[in-house]
């Protein structure tokens, strides 16, 4: 469903991603884990066309992507970012923020969808008129997903989705994804710093270091600790260590 | 001058603090009798967003909005009764005696000062010495938070650091005029899990080798036990359980169970994350 090969990222001086490669199948939830400034963010955000300097070769669906992209691309991908505070416009309504997917594409029954939306995010109805502001952190963070796939996408890219919430609230929203992934059958990269996150939601993943991939492997050979890289090893002994007290 | 403590009593004590703060809708209950006492040891407080926990450390501080009430049996800082002392008084305690670390260096320090002078400033605000003394101190002290290059990091602006190295500027700084009681907001979570560690490990190194106390507020409760004594709970405004961080998985109150089943665990597959069920029970007065 997506296919990278060689993506090059360069800000300035500042060669964020070199020759990343990876392919997730339909239906695969694909891990990047790395700590800051590996160029985890940077490699989803090429994928989604936020960054629109970049070589290489990304295609998803079997199409190449151009540096921009078209309305049918962000049909078929839509994005879920770390703080819901942030993506989500202040001034306006939930209401208004979930019409707008359905303006820009066209659809006639935005009553109903937004409706069914809310629902499927499990949002109170009473939230469809209230601002941002006074949502909950987890609420809002319903919001941006609602808002993700309105519009029916196929492939959902989710930069840290649960890493500026509590850890009650984490657990209702990876919940969330597990059950709209199965139902919509969704293709996911999930970028996180948590491996305990990753390792629950992703079936592989890919450890990113210094703007490289230095080690691809399986949720079981994460689990095991079975890493051969020792920046992976590294990583995993840091997430046991915190887990275990 | 305050006088030494008595051996045997605690550093702070806190007996049922309250903080309200009135807004035009209503009053909002940040913090609702909230008790504890912290020795020459490490405490933790641990809760979600909301739960009142670093109002609880700014009230110990004397650093909140004038718009909040704040009321206690006992609010105590060694023989300092916080809530009648004078303003003067509490200038020598906060970041005299008392010093606070908060999450992101990013927005703590001053972007247009560099890390060296705003140590010096620290020294220089708390005993009477001179430029050049205050330079060589914020020197040690850099030595002393283990930045491998003391002089580069003392003329460096904030901006030029990394979020671990900025947090190491502010441990540095908080350090300079010798506090007896460091208190750390989140001082990580805007941090790598490589670097929180290390952070984490040097705050304790600095915490045990000087004497101090720390009190260590957090959301993160697996975090916290690992580095404290005691961890104390809170939920909306009130402590749930207090407990010795090494009985943490013996933990007893529904909401501390709570807090760790929920997470997503790397040595054991969870096909679904237990959420957690809040009891409307949790939120009544405690005694």
């Amino acid at each position: 469903m997506i296919d990278i090969a060689n993506l090059d990222v360069r800000f300035g001086n500042n060669h964020a991603v070199r020759g990343v490669s990876f392919r997730v199948a339909p239906g695969e939830t694909f891990g990047l884990v790395g700590e800051s400034g590996s160029g985890k963010s940077t490699v989803l955000r090429a994928v989604a066309g936020l960054i629109t300097d970049w070589t290489g070769r990304i295609a998803v669906d079997g199409k190449p992507l151009g540096h921009k992209r078209d309305r049918a691309f962000f049909r078929l991908v839509q994005m879920v970012f770390q703080d819901p505070y942030g993506s989500l416009h202040p001034r306006q309504t939930v209401d208004r923020i979930l019409s707008e997917p359905l303006a820009v594409h066209g659809f006639a029954d935005a009553d109903a969808r937004i409706l069914r939306a809310l629902e499927e995010v499990a949002l109170p109805r009473a939230a469809r008129f209230r601002y941002p502001h006074q949502l909950s952190g987890g609420q809002r963070q319903r919001v941006a997903i609602a808002r993700a796939l309105i519009a029916d996408p196929r492939v959902l890219l989710l930069d840290e989705p649960t890493s500026a919430l509590d850890v009650s609230v984490q657990a209702e929203v990876l919940n969330l994804l597990a059950d709209l992934r199965a139902a919509r059958g969704l293709t996911c990269i999930l970028v996180s710093h948590n491996l305990a996150v990753v390792a629950h939601l992703c079936g592989r993943l890919a450890v990113m270091q210094g703007g490289r991939v230095v080690e691809e492997l399986d949720e079981a050979a994460l689990r095991a600790g079975r890493a051969v890289h020792p920046h992976t090893q590294d990583l995993i002994r840091l997430s046991r260590d915190l887990e275990e007290a | 001058m305050s006088t030494p403590i008595l051996a045997g009593e605690p550093l702070v004590a806190v007996r049922n603090l309250h903080v309200d703060f009135p807004s035009a809708t209503g009053v909002t209950q940040a913090v609702r009798g909230v008790s504890f006492s912290i020795g020459r040891e490490k405490l933790g407080i641990v809760g979600e967003s909301g739960s009142g926990k670093s109002v609880t450390g700014r009230a110990l501080m004397g650093l909140l909005p004038g718009s909040a009430k704040v009321r206690a049996d006992v609010l105590r800082f060694g023989t300092t009764d916080i809530l009648h002392t004078s303003e003067r008084e509490m200038r020598t305690l906060r970041g005299g005696r008392i010093g606070l670390i908060l999450q992101d260096p990013k927005y703590s320090l001053n972007p247009v000062m560099t890390a060296g002078a705003q140590i010096a400033e620290a020294l220089r605000a708390h005993s009477r010495i001179g430029r050049r003394e205050a330079r060589d101190a914020a020197l040690a002290l850099l030595e002393s938070v283990q930045i491998r290059d003391p002089r580069r990091v003392h003329d460096a602006y904030p901006h030029e650091l990394s979020g671990g190295m900025g947090q190491r500027v502010m441990i540095a700084m908080m350090l300079a005029p010798n506090p007896e009681l460091l208190i750390a907001d989140e001082p990580t979570s805007a941090l790598d899990a490589s670097v929180q560690a290390e952070i984490l490990r040097l705050i304790e190194e600095l915490v045990d080798q000087r004497g101090m106390a720390l009190m260590l507020i957090s959301h993160d409760l697996p975090l916290v036990s690992r580095f404290c004594d005691r961890v104390a709970v809170m939920y909306a405004g009130q402590v749930m359980e207090e407990l010795p961080a090494a009985d943490l998985q013996r933990a007893t109150h529904a909401y501390t169970r709570g807090l760790l089943e929920c997470l997503p665990s790397l040595d054991h597959k969870r096909e679904r994350l237990a959420t957690l069920k809040r009891d409307p029970a949790w939120l009544a007065p405690r005694a």
